[in-house]
């Protein structure tokens, strides 16, 4: 292990560590970052959701995106697999159907950093308990 | 590359240890290698997570999905469901007791939702064995701050803005308890944590240096810079082996990434820490109880002044802090006096722990804002009365601290209305009683241990406390006279006036405030000889109602003193002289015929 010799050391090093954490640091505070569920029952991960869900993780964390991902079950939109739906902080969700690899880096482009609305928007036909 | 996308945080607390949290831990590890996700799920082993009453605890990032009650046997569901399929495993889900709905993300329960978290900060959050998770939150950072930017007088006015005062149970300000120690001029000076923690139903300390040793350590350091010591010394109780090791761990580590040791990120400042290791004994927690058996001698206390600050360890400086005090330390070094100061009361600042144990739904360790209200703590974060039973008190402040009542309930908690409502912040403790406790009772039952804990220096407290008990244990009996009120009052005033340490002079607090809260219930011990709450055995009867009793004979054939008789068929009677009281025989009777007058 090489000791940390000054306050620049420990710093350099927190930075590298904190990556670390993130994840964690992150579900501290879900409500003020941009939120991505996507839908991982089986038919998702039959029509391909995993490697959807990698597509989020490792571009968030390339292009330096505050976001989290999490999982979800069975949406009920098994005709659409894979579905995504992303919160922003203020804005309500939106589910996106059809996504795929590619897909799911437009939303990155488009509605995630530039708020365009992509095609295979399920239109919300439910009330949530939440807001009861 | 894969990245982590889960992380599984499993509390390693003592609480959830004792029901196998370990093997929780150790089964994810596995099944994680097994099912090929050690690429996607993290395991981490973290400190207390505060909400002991349904442990052990596995909490799921980045959804925070709180699961409670967890057993070794669940970890392949939850890995199967949750983290493959998707699923939340509800039957392991928290349910409100009020709501009755299932509340999966911990921001939503009750129990969480009023808590500001300093103090605790890392507990349940972090691995606490490994640095590296301390140093990605901004650990060690404070005291970089204050090694290459700060003078010792400026970090000491930091504390003294922030208006920190003592976490051990006085409330004496901590930054100008630094400066006193900064200001006596030695060549050697000590830093002391006081760890001894002995309050019956109070692990606050150790779920800190369980959940968090670096928080410590490192404002241990702050403090030999600010004060001019080079050493520092954890007073902890041998009885503490999870605290202790976990330190040890932390000590280790700091001094492999040269953060402990000499030239400290290269700015010429040493500091190194060691352990001593004390009894169990309870006078111990006084600070110079404390030195004392530090030194190797016997831990009883020395009248102050002279005060640690001026002549402690070995005759030299000592600033002695607890804890939790020193967990607040960083944070307030990064956040600024500000920051900390607009949290809590006008002379209390920020938070402070409680653990909370007795009869209450969720038992726990929690940090709350000073200024919250004890209904807020009880009903709110608390979960209410066990068994819908009612609320009759709460001790704080362990054996020196005294009773708070219904009349107390919206008293905002800080130093200051805590004495004024008679009793005082102590260490943390949190001890909810409801209508079955009998308040005398209560009262004896602290001063037992106080007897039993002093350490017999000055006879007030040898002496005093005894008789105190012995007229306790008369009144519980039912053989008191009102004159023995008064006497106990009387006594109560010259053991607290008289005593040499704070042990005896706080030592008769919960006979005071329990004689001046419930009155009544000491009238009617020695003036009607009765307990309503029927917990002092000598004070009640068991008799059987004829016209309930059928004669079946059980409760006679299951006495085991023999003392219930009575014809087969024909009501029994209980014989009061040989009845020793144990309940068995209102435990047997089928039909309800056995009543507690």
């Amino acid at each position: 292990m090489e000791k940390i010799k000054s306050l620049a050391d420990l710093k350099k090093m927190q930075g590298d560590l904190r990556a670390k954490m993130e994840l964690r640091e992150k579900s501290n505070h879900p409500d003020s970052l941009i939120q991505v569920k996507v839908a991982m029952a089986t038919c998702g991960i039959a029509s391909g959701a995993k490697e959807v869900m990698e597509v989020f993780v490792e571009e968030f964390s390339k292009r330096n995106i505050e976001a989290v991902v999490t999982q979800t079950g069975c949406m009920g939109y098994c005709y659409a697999e894979p579905t995504v739906e992303i919160t922003k902080p203020g804005c309500d969700p939106v589910t996106f159907g059809y996504v795929d690899v590619k897909k799911a880096s437009k939303l990155i482009d488009k509605y995630i950093l530039n708020n365009e609305l992509v095609d295979g928007i399920i239109p919300v036909n439910y009330a949530s308990i939440d807001k009861k | 590359m894969a990245q982590i996308k889960y992380h599984i945080l499993v509390c390693g607390g003592t609480g959830c240890r004792a029901s196998q949290s370990e093997d929780i831990l150790k089964n994810f590890q596995e099944l994680i290698i097994d099912k090929g996700l050690g690429t996607e799920v993290q395991v981490v082993k973290t400190g207390c997570f505060g909400f002991c009453e349904k442990g052990p605890i596995v909490k799921m990032m980045p959804d925070n999905t709180f699961y409670t009650k967890v057993s070794p046997a669940d970890c392949e569901e939850i890995l199967n469901e949750h983290i493959i399929k998707g699923r939340k495993v509800t039957r392991l889900l928290y349910t409100d007791p009020e709501t009755k709905e299932q509340v999966s993300d911990s921001k939503h329960m009750e129990f969480y939702k009023k808590q500001i978290r300093i103090a605790l900060r890392n507990c349940g959050f972090i691995n606490p064995e490994n640095i590296e998770e301390y140093i990605g939150r901004d650990g060690y950072q404070a005291l970089g701050k204050v090694l290459t930017e700060l003078t010792p007088d400026a970090t000491i006015d930091i504390i003294k803005k922030s208006g920190l005062r003592g976490r051990g149970g006085g409330g004496f300000p901590t930054g100008l308890k630094w400066e006193i120690t900064r200001k006596v001029k030695a060549d050697q000076k000590y830093v002391i944590c006081n760890a001894d923690e002995g309050d019956p139903g109070a692990f606050m300390d150790r779920s800190v240096l369980e959940g968090d040793p670096h928080s410590v350590l490192e404002a241990m350091a702050i403090n030999g810079y600010c004060t001019g010591a080079s050493k520092g010394l954890v007073y902890i109780r041998a009885e503490y082996p999870l605290a202790v090791e976990r330190l040890k761990i932390a000590m280790r580590q700091a001094r492999e990434f040269g953060l402990l040791g000499q030239n400290i990120m290269g700015t010429g400042f040493n500091f190194d820490v060691e352990i001593r290791y004390g009894a169990g004994a309870f006078v111990c927690g006084e600070e110079t109880a404390l030195i004392h058996s530090m030194e190797g001698k016997r831990g009883e206390p020395t009248v102050k002044p002279p005060f640690p600050s001026e002549s402690g360890y070995l005759g030299k400086p000592s600033n002695v802090n607890n804890v939790e005090t020193y967990a607040n330390i960083p944070v307030i070094i990064i956040k600024g006096a500000e920051w900390f100061s607009a949290i809590g009361t006008e002379k209390s600042k920020g938070t402070k722990v409680f653990a909370l144990a007795g009869k209450i739904n969720n038992v726990g360790l929690i940090e709350v804002p000073m200024g919250i209200t004890l209904r807020e703590v009880i009903y709110e974060i608390g979960g209410g009365i066990k068994n819908d039973k009612k609320f009759k008190a709460v001790q704080t402040g362990g054996p020196s601290g005294g009773m708070l009542t219904e009349k107390h309930l919206d008293t905002p908690i800080d130093y200051d209305n805590l004495i004024a409502a008679g009793s005082m912040m102590g260490s943390g403790g949190m001890i909810v009683m409801d209508e079955d406790d009998c308040m005398v009772s209560m009262a004896k039952f602290y001063l037992q241990f106080t007897v039993e804990e002093s350490c017999g220096k000055c006879s007030p407290c040898r002496i005093g406390n005894k008789r105190l008990f012995e007229i306790l244990e008369k009144v519980t009996k039912g053989q008191g006279t009102l004159e023995d009120l008064d006497k106990l009052k009387n006594l109560s005033n010259v053991i607290k006036d008289t005593s040499l340490c704070g042990l005896g002079q706080t030592s008769p607090n919960p006979v005071l405030s329990s004689l001046m809260n419930f009155p009544d219930e000491y009238n009617e011990h020695v003036v009607s000889k009765k307990c309503r709450a029927g917990s002092c055995k000598s004070l009640m009867q068991y008799i059987i109602d004829p016209d309930n009793c059928i004669g079946c004979t059980l409760c006679a054939r299951n006495c085991p003193v023999n003392a219930i008789s009575g014809e087969r068929k024909q009501p029994h009677i209980i014989d009061q002289e040989k009845c020793i009281k144990c309940g068995a025989c209102m435990e047997k009777c089928k039909f309800n015929a056995i009543h507690i007058n």
